[in-house]
């Protein structure tokens, strides 16, 4: 639902990160990492996103979507594994008492141009 | 040719959220985040705790409604002051940002304020998202709203402090299974602190209250 202003925010980090001289450059991906956990919707992100670059750097680049599995790890008997579904309990000795160590990624990793 | 950027896309608003918090740090102020859908009874529930805080401790309230005065009214009549803040295309309209907060908090005498109680826009999903530089996160659930939303909005459990079990007055006239909302709250959030309320009768808010002010008072002191 604020998919919109997550667009904008991304649109403005992308264009700060063209290099100086480079402005006329058409960026043609943004490579974005997504936390399956973050409240995002990576359709509707897109939608956005091609709506807010228009008459930026960006036009036209396409959004590159990682979506990234939410991984957890036991306080109590140090197992690591991915969460798949509705429970946030350590699946070997059945503990409440975990760390998210990914899923809540919002990140942009980089983003490519046009070779010269 | 690839660059590297590495950003978190949230970037502003936890820059913002982190400014916050060494503000309210400064003031010695509790901040609360009140979030749940629409009509769970956020503003509801804030009148009444108001009413058994004061004249202990000193509250203040933003709220964050989209299109109306309607809750900052009704807040208004508990005496403390209230802010009443729309939410901009910058933020949009399904969350209060970080910087909605620190505009909102510069019309509050923060020197005279124990708890700043942030009343959120009705929404289960995107404030959960957003760091406002608050103390605690508050999460009511009404049972007129069935036993699945832990199960369908982790992420707002997962983040939340403590859930409110609101309007629990209806019990009786609905076939509401409490025993199958608690199990989903522990399955999101082992050990969550859950409070059984009703807004309209104060049923269960002794709990409550006292939980609130441990959290407050250990701030100030
Ligand atoms: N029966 C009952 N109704 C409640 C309770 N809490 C809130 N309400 C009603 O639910 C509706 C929505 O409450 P409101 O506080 O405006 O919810 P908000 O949108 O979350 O701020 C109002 O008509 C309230 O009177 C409660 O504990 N019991
Ligand atoms: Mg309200
Ligand atoms: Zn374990």
């Amino acid at each position: 639902m604020h998919e919109m202003g997550i667009a904008m925010q991304i649109v403005e980090i992308a264009a700060a990160s063209i290099p100086k001289g480079m402005e006329n450059i058409k960026v043609e991906k943004v490579n974005l990492k997504v936390g399956k956990l973050s409240a995002v919707v990576p359709e509707s992100l897109r939608f956005c996103f091609d709506i807010v670059a228009k008459d930026t750097p960006l036009s036209g680049a396409q959004l590159m979507i990682e979506e990234v599995p939410v991984v957890a790890t036991c306080n109590e008997c140090s197992s690591e594994w991915t969460i798949t579904g509705p429970v946030f309990t350590c699946i070997k000795c059945g503990s409440g008492s975990i760390r998210i160590v990914s899923g809540r990624e919002l990140d942009i990793v980089s983003i490519e141009i046009a070779d010269p | 040719m690839e660059i590297k950027v590495v950003r978190k896309v949230l970037d502003v608003n936890n820059t913002m959220a982190q400014q916050n918090r060494n503000l309210f740090a400064g003031k010695k102020v509790f901040v609360l985040n009140v979030m749940s859908s629409p009509g769970s009874g956020k503003t509801a529930t804030l009148v009444k705790t108001i009413r058994r805080l004061l004249p202990e401790i000193k509250c203040a309230v933003i709220v964050g409604d989209i299109c109306s005065t309607l809750d900052a009214d009704r807040l208004s009549v508990t005496g403390v002051p209230v802010v009443q803040v729309n939410t901009d295309e910058f933020g949009g309209d399904c969350h209060l940002a970080a910087h909605v907060i620190g505009n909102a908090a510069g019309s509050i005498d923060l020197d005279s304020t124990d708890l700043l109680i942030v009343e959120n826009v009705g929404n289960l999903v995107c404030p959960a998202e957003f760091d406002i530089g608050e103390d605690a996160r508050v999460v009511v659930l009404s049972v007129t709203e069935g036993e699945d939303k832990p199960i369908k909005y982790p992420l707002m459990f997962r983040v939340c402090d403590a859930a409110l079990l609101n309007k629990i007055d209806l019990l009786p006239h609905l076939e509401y299974d409490r025993n199958a909302v608690v199990k989903n709250i522990m399955q999101i959030h082992p050990g969550m602190s859950l409070f059984e309320i009703s807004a309209k009768t104060e049923e269960g808010f002794d709990p409550w209250i006292m939980w609130l002010k441990e959290k407050v008072k250990k701030k100030l002191s």
